[in-house]
């Protein structure tokens, strides 16, 4: 349900970096520990991009997976379930290496149009 | 058609982030602390503020900004306290957000006295998802989870309950009416936020809200403290 949130602060951001340019795709990635589902985000961005510079772009999602370390040893791995706990030593005493991204990586933005979407 | 890629590597939520750190310069140049509660509908949030605040907090002068999606239901009942309390709405008429967002807060920040508080409470919109994206340029976190929701919360809301730094597990007195086991509910609490300060209570009873008003007591100074 956060999609429409987030979606919203997707357009919100593309449209600032476009300048004023139609928008034709906007790639973001987003960190598994987010709990973005990608067809409910890709249906938030299509409605809502509509009557702005991103109506009608495409959405690239680039999912990130969740990797954690252990301080105590060193361990690095990937986690399919959340569970902060380190599976050699068992400490808690674990860190977020990747998956709490949330960006707006790049966006195309279509330059010709640029006079139309303007006037 | 000439297509240029422009690079962007920005936060999603950047805009909100900068209009919390904005809300945080000045709830730190009127010196008021600012605790952000969050939780799921229903899990007594309004209750535990109604029973924790009605005999003060020391000191304290504490305000709070009620966000709800629509109506003064909550605030009405903090309105015996006779402390400052401010409702924000989310939406119009029908329906609105499902979370407060910094400019929302942003927007209320005339109608909140800063210069008469040292500590204001917001009561978010009960929702256990999207609350826990948006900063609101707030201190500190707490989350209320009620037993009547289930022990395995946290596993399903690993976002909401990693977010906060203190979770109240509420309606104590239930115990015995529901299928709630505390050990499991620590275990899949320690599973997403390993060794998190946690508090039981029941704001029916009273139960455990000693501990709570210490700790809301308290939070002023260890704000203040340098982190670490």
């Amino acid at each position: 349900m956060h999609e429409f949130s987030i979606a919203s602060a997707v357009v919100d951001t593309a449209v600032r970096h476009a300048a004023g340019r139609r928008v034709t795709v906007v790639s973001v990635r987003c960190g598994r520990l987010r709990q973005v589902v990608p067809a409910s985000l890709a249906f938030a961005f299509e409605v809502l991009a509509r009557d702005t510079l991103c109506d009608g772009a495409v959405l690239e999602q680039e999912i990130v997976p969740a990797r954690l370390a252990c301080a105590a040893c060193a361990r690095e791995w990937e986690i399919e379930l959340p569970v902060f706990r380190c599976p050699t030593c068992g400490t808690a005493a674990v860190a977020v290496v990747a998956g709490e991204e949330l960006e707006v990586e790049s966006i195309e933005v279509s330059q010709d149009e640029e006079a139309r979407c303007i006037a | 058609m000439h297509r240029v890629k422009v690079r962007v590597v920005e936060d999603a939520l950047d805009a909100n982030n900068t209009i919390a750190r904005a809300n945080r310069d000045d709830f730190d140049r009127h010196g008021v602390t600012v605790l952000n509660v969050m939780s799921a509908p229903g899990a007594g949030k309004t209750t535990i503020l109604e029973r924790v605040l009605r005999d003060g907090l020391g000191d304290l002068r504490v305000g709070v900004l009620e966000g709800d999606v629509q109506g003064s239901l909550d605030a009405d009942r903090l309105a015996h306290l006779h402390i400052p309390v401010t409702q924000l709405n989310t939406g119009n008429g029908f329906g609105g957000e499902c979370h407060l967002d910094a400019n929302m807060v942003r927007s209320a920040l005339p109608a909140i006295p800063l210069e008469d508080i040292d500590l204001l409470i917001v009561e978010n919109v009960g929702n256990l998802v999207c609350p826990a994206e948006f900063r609101l340029g707030e201190d500190a976190r707490i989350m209320v989870a009620s037993v009547a929701e289930g022990d395995d919360k946290p596993g399903k809301y690993p976002l909401m309950f990693r977010s906060c730094e203190l979770v109240v597990v509420n309606k104590l007195d239930l115990l015995g009416h529901v299928d709630f086991d505390m050990d499991r509910f620590d275990y899949h609490l320690d599973a997403v936020h390993p060794g998190v300060a946690r508090m039981r209570v029941s704001a029916r009873t009273g139960e455990g809200l000693d501990e709570l008003r210490e700790w809301l007591t308290a939070l002023p100074d260890r704000a203040a403290a340098p982190a670490g």
